[in-house]
């Protein structure tokens, strides 16, 4: 169980302070599929990294199955079984896909799973594994590797930063069934940032932040409707129309 | 051969024992062992210190292994070597030098080697240094590598420094004539107080004639490299030099590309660039249960490997 109590962060601007998050309260229990929504700039994907430990926060705790993790590394949170997913993903010269997925899953791993996980994700293990993980891949194919780097951990909890930016519709179709086998499957915590309505309606449960608060959570039906007619959700009046 | 010796010659060469095919291995100032085959031959030079490698044209899939170790503390040496290729040949050369200073002296081995590939030959030739040992005695190693390169002949050269040789000033020069190519793929790590210049000068003379020097290095602690690459083109052609370079703690590094177009069709490219290990990079790698120091390692092997 992840625990954010009134959780703040701020940062300083032209010597003025400016507050990202305020007073955040979120649980999240085990095994639950949380999709954090809301408009761009709201605080979201700051609100991940402080998950992850990547930001600090300026006021507040948070609970990790009961014990406070607000000032352990990121190293020792991932170890303590929270994985992150970069809204966007790394690129590195010289470090191979394949070396990747090893440092996710851990030594011993071998070259049959780690084309399993690349599989996963719908992309042909073959053709993937040897590449490096720089430059040379497109952003969508960077995209799904990262995604494949947080299945391989297979962590308590994960935690995806706006998973659907820069994937294309079609492979899109297929991320939300890496997601939905993944909550199915999976005895895991999963929490993910974004702003589609297909990844929304296969949360258990919604979370709305917009301006550094949260504005309302609950299950789909309660949230879907206000989110969608409310217009607080950019970028899916698209599909709205 | 003793057992230092025998590290040596496993970090430099991979070899764990005696090569298959012709070899020169040189120890301390004088050659140890020596094997030629039916197609290579190789024979001591009676005015100045070093071998020449004769290989018979049309040689195919055959290799040469001459690494240089010194063990001694104190030795200075200058060393020639000539590789004379015959054409058509398509074969591996694998040099390099490694450096054990246990004592207060410095030990250092300039080498010069001089290639002459025939034509429609192909060469690969690898040399990799390294220097260890517990001394306050520096390791030096300056190679000077000079190449040329006839009709439609081809080099591919892989050189490596990776650790413990304190200053080093490697020269690598290549005359290209029609068709011919050179690829160049340069390691180099420099840590403590080392210091590493490099200096490529490639002339392409001949029409259709190709030159690609790449280099990826990572300096440490309060290192000092230079890199330098000249590319002229004198012909129809195309040349691509690139330097990529991590800079760490108190490092220095400069890279200094030069490409000079004396032909309408010569066609130039330099890429340079220098920079610090990317913060993201390092917090991906956390995010995997790495430390930052294990992040790090892991980001400079796979950037060198």
């Amino acid at each position: 169980m992840l625990e954010l109590i009134d959780i703040s962060f701020s940062v300083e601007e032209d010597g003025k302070v400016k507050e990202i998050l305020k007073d955040i309260n979120i649980t999240i229990d085990d095994k639950k599929f949380v999709a954090i929504t809301g408009p761009n700039g709201g605080g979201k994907s700051t609100l991940a990294k402080i998950i992850a430990g990547i930001e600090k926060p300026t006021a507040g705790k948070i609970l990790f199955n009961g014990t406070d993790i607000t000032d352990m590394s990121i190293t020792d949170r991932a170890k303590l079984g929270i994985s992150y997913a970069f809204q966007q993903p790394v690129r590195f010269k010289g470090i191979k896909v394949k070396d990747l997925i090893k440092l996710a899953a851990g030594e011993g791993v071998s070259v049959a799973s780690a084309c399993d996980y690349l599989s996963e994700v719908g992309l042909c293990a073959r053709d993937y594994i040897n590449r490096d993980v720089d430059g040379s891949l497109s952003g969508g194919e960077l995209k799904r590797i990262e995604i494949a780097t947080i299945i391989a951990r297979n962590t308590e909890l994960s935690v995806f930063d706006e998973p659907e930016a820069g994937i294309d519709l079609w492979s899109f179709k297929n991320l939300i069934k890496v997601f939905e086998k993944m909550h199915k499957q999976s005895e895991k915590s999963i929490i993910i940032i974004s702003h589609q309505e297909r990844i929304l309606n296969i949360a258990d449960e919604i979370i709305v932040v917009a301006a550094g608060q949260v504005k309302s959570r609950g299950t789909k039906d309660e949230i879907l409707p206000e989110v969608l007619n409310g217009n607080t959700l950019e970028g899916c009046k698209y599909y709205n129309d | 051969m003793d057992e230092i010796q025998k590290t040596l010659l496993e970090e430099i060469a991979g070899l764990h024992e005696i090569p298959a095919g012709a070899y020169n291995i040189r120890a301390n100032g004088s050659t140890s062992s020596r094997n030629t085959t039916a197609n290579i031959d190789i024979v001591t030079k009676d005015d100045k210190q070093g071998i020449d490698i004769i290989i018979k044209p049309g040689t195919k899939k055959e290799s040469v292994h001459i690494p240089v170790i010194l063990s001694e503390s104190g030795i200075t040496e200058m060393v020639y070597n000539d590789f004379h290729i015959g054409d058509d040949c398509d074969v591996t050369i694998i040099a390099g030098c490694g450096i054990h200073n246990g004592g207060e002296r410095k030990s250092q081995h300039d080498g010069i080697h001089t290639f002459y590939i025939g034509k429609n030959a192909k060469v690969k030739y690898v040399e990799k240094h390294y220097g260890r040992g517990e001394g306050t005695g520096e390791k030096i190693m300056n190679p000077t590598t000079i190449v040329n390169i006839e009709e439609n002949g081809h080099l591919e050269m892989e050189t490596v420094q990776i650790k413990g040789v304190d200053s080093t000033d490697r020269i690598t020069k290549a005359y290209l004539a029609e068709g011919a190519s050179v690829v160049v793929n340069e390691k180099l790590m420099t840590h403590g107080n080392q210091y590493a210049k490099t200096t490529f000068e490639v002339e392409m003379n001949g029409e259709g004639s190709s030159a690609n020097i790449i280099s990826r290095a990572v300096a440490k602690d309060d290192s000092h490299q230079i890199f330098l690459a000249k590319i002229q083109g004198n012909n129809k052609c195309a040349g691509h030099s690139e330097c990529d370079a991590i800079i760490m703690d108190n490092a220095k590094i400069s890279a200094i590309p030069e490409i000079t177009a004396n032909h309408l069709e010569a066609e130039l490219i330099h890429e340079a660039a220098i920079g610090k290990i990317a913060g993201e990079q390092l917090i991906k790698l956390m995010t995997l249960g790495l430390t930052e120091e294990e992040a790090e390692a892991q980001i400079v092997n796979g950037f060198l490997k």
